[in-house]
């Protein structure tokens, strides 16, 4: 047994804690989440490089919502999310312990928010070198060839939404995109109806994308569709020196009036 | 069942030959990251480098948006211009394994249960279906588990299978595919006898589906089964969209001022808004009631009422989950529960 299944063991014998959510080995030597009950299916869990996968869509879900004795094990790009539901309302101080780890792979417990905020303020929050690149090929492309670039990845988005559920900060019960009367984004899935969905969402997670492209690696269609979210963070941060995932008060660009604000877009 | 050989130089003449006479060819092309069916122009853009596409073959006669006619309302007189089935091309498909092509069968139970679904089914008519056997698997693969094999005519109307020098086997199984092979007779010539079954990819049968439709009725009221068995579904609709055999759809009017058109779109049970009524209440209002649907439909009310099962192991539903929700793991949990 490893420190991570023997201190899941530990905290689920104790009888403080009754759910754990981190990671099992899934299929192909892929990483999937999981949910520990019992200390004898603590030796399930995992936490190596494959488990990239931000869960902290979890921690709001109804069925565990109210488990207050719940523990999640969570990589940075979760770390992140918690700090932007916090800073949200979306999950409460005191109702989960997290399990993070430091670089030497020890583990690093968690019990407050105040806590969580501080042990993310030493991680590096920037875009990864691969998406860095993609961003900056994109912005280099004139204007018709990124309307073009654009165009074809929309092209083939089947709207199965995957990257919506697979998102932490998507929780609103009802998306735009169910509101039919009257109806703002199409329902079917063609370029246009896909440009519609994908735009609106950008704008909904202005300053609250965290960027850990969980979005992108949910499609099946293998649309690089955390770009659009992440230019609009980038901008955030840019315009507004706002970055989400950082702070546990609410300060996202759209939400947050400051009189400095720019305001030379509006025209 | 008649075989023939078609070698690879006779298996490019026909693809070519076919899109010059202006059919419609639908074949595994990789577009940017990813192997998908699309509108070929040429035999070039073909691929054989997949164990299975990401959608299924079934777009071909269930497109993911299908107009189903055209209307304007202008000085409170309606107009309608009803679906073109003219438009409808003669195709032919190619490259479909033999999982998506049994697909089709399930698929057509549903289209045609009641009542005839006149746009699925002339679409499919006008298909012909050019199979590939399987030559590799994956983790995610359970035909064998599901009635089916990687060799398997049923649901193609040829079968090819390639063989080690890069010429196929073809074996004609249908009348269309008979008259396909007698347009081009000269392309077709006599079978050098190879062994198919050992061309084609292992798949290990590691649970029955008739196992799955014996024991799941009575796992309908364990709540707390379907609860667990979806704690990490997070409700969408790619398991659904890239399936063979899921045919749930929605329609839609898509109207700009007087003018509009009505659309057939597809919908999936992994959503929440499925089965929500008017009056705000779901019948099945959480992930695990949502999942049981799926799961039900699949190896109970399909079996029960259209003789037929709704699933035929392609696993696509499990490589497109965002959270690894593997579909055959889940058949033998219900088994062993
Ligand atoms: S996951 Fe991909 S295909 Fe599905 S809605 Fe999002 S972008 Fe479209
Ligand atoms: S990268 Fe995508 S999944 Fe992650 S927070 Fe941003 S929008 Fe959500
Ligand atoms: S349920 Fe999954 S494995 Fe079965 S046919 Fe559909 S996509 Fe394939
Ligand atoms: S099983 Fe996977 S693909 Fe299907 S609805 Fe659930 S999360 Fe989405």
């Amino acid at each position: 047994m490893n420190n991570l299944q023997q201190k899941a063991q530990q905290l689920l014998e104790s009888g403080n804690y009754g759910l754990i959510v981190g990671y099992e080995k899934g299929t192909s030597g892929k990483a999937r989440p999981v949910f520990i009950r019992k200390a004898e299916h603590a030796s399930k869990l995992i936490f190596d490089e494959s488990c990239d996968q931000n869960i902290a869509v979890y921690l709001y879900r109804q069925e565990i919502k109210h488990n207050k004795k719940k523990v999640i094990v969570a990589n940075h790009h979760t770390l992140k999310s918690i700090v932007e539901l916090a800073a949200e309302n979306q999950v409460f101080d005191g109702d989960f312990m997290v399990l993070a780890f430091a670089e030497n792979g020890d583990i690093i417990e968690l019990n407050t928010f105040e806590e969580i905020e501080k042990h993310v303020a030493t991680l590096y929050h920037g875009l990864t070198e691969a998406e860095a690149a993609m961003m900056k090929k994109i912005e280099d492309m004139s204007l018709e060839d990124r309307w073009a670039f654009w165009e074809n990845e929309f092209s083939k988005c089947i709207k199965c939404y995957a990257c919506r559920a697979s998102c932490p900060m998507c929780y609103c019960p009802t998306c735009t995109v169910e509101i039919n009367q009257p109806q703002w984004i199409s329902v079917p899935s063609h370029t246009l109806g896909n440009l519609e969905w994908h735009v609106m969402r950008a704008m909904h997670l202005a300053g609250r994308c965290v960027t850990c492209g969980q979005c992108g690696k949910a499609c099946p269609l293998e649309l690089p569709i955390q770009l659009l979210t992440y230019k609009v963070a980038l901008d955030s941060k840019q315009f507004f020196d706002s970055v989400a995932g950082t702070s546990i008060c609410a300060d996202n660009a759209l939400a947050i009036f400051k009189p400095e604000d720019h305001e030379n877009f509006i025209r | 069942m008649e075989r023939k050989l078609l070698t690879k130089d006779s298996y490019r003449s026909l693809i070519t030959k076919l899109i010059g006479q202006n059919y419609q060819v639908v074949a595994p092309v990789k577009k940017d990251t990813m192997i998908d069916f699309l509108k070929i122009s040429s035999f070039d853009e073909i691929t054989e480098d997949y164990i299975v596409t990401v959608s299924s073959a079934k777009t071909v006669a269930f497109p993911r948006n299908e107009k189903l006619f055209d209307y304007e309302k202008q000085n409170k007189k309606l107009t309608q211009q009803d679906f073109d089935f003219d438009s409808i091309p003669q195709s032919v498909l190619i490259g479909v394994r033999p999982c998506d092509a049994f697909g089709f069968h399930s698929l057509s139970s549903i289209f045609c249960w009641d009542s005839i679904d006149k746009i699925y089914t002339t679409r499919l008519e006008r298909t012909t279906i050019i199979g590939l056997s399987c030559n590799k698997a994956d983790d995610y693969c359970f035909c064998t588990s599901a009635k089916g094999s990687p060799g398997s005519t049923a649901g193609s109307d040829i079968l090819l299978t390639k063989m080690t020098d890069g010429n196929y086997i073809a074996e004609i199984v249908t009348e269309k595919g008979a008259k396909l092979v007698a347009d081009f007779s000269d392309l077709f010539t006599a079978d050098g006898g190879a062994d198919k079954e050992s061309l084609l990819a292992k798949v290990a049968a590691n649970f029955s589906v008739d196992d799955v439709l014996a024991k799941i009725n009575s796992k309908f009221e364990d709540e707390a089964f379907w609860t667990e068995q979806a704690m990490r579904c997070i409700g969408c609709g790619a398991c659904a969209y890239v399936c063979p055999t899921c045919a749930c759809f929605d329609i839609q009017d898509e109207s700009h001022g007087g003018k509009g058109h009505r659309v057939r779109c597809w919908d999936s049970c992994g959503l929440s808004l499925f089965t929500l009524h008017t009056s705000g209440h779901n019948p099945r209002e959480n992930q695990g009631q949502r999942w049981r649907q799926r799961l039900m439909h699949k190896f109970s009310y399909m079996p029960d009422r259209l003789n037929t099962i709704g699933c035929v192991g392609c696993g696509r539903c499990s490589r497109a989950c965002p959270v690894d929700m593997n579909i055959a793991e889940h058949c033998m949990s219900i088994i062993e529960n």
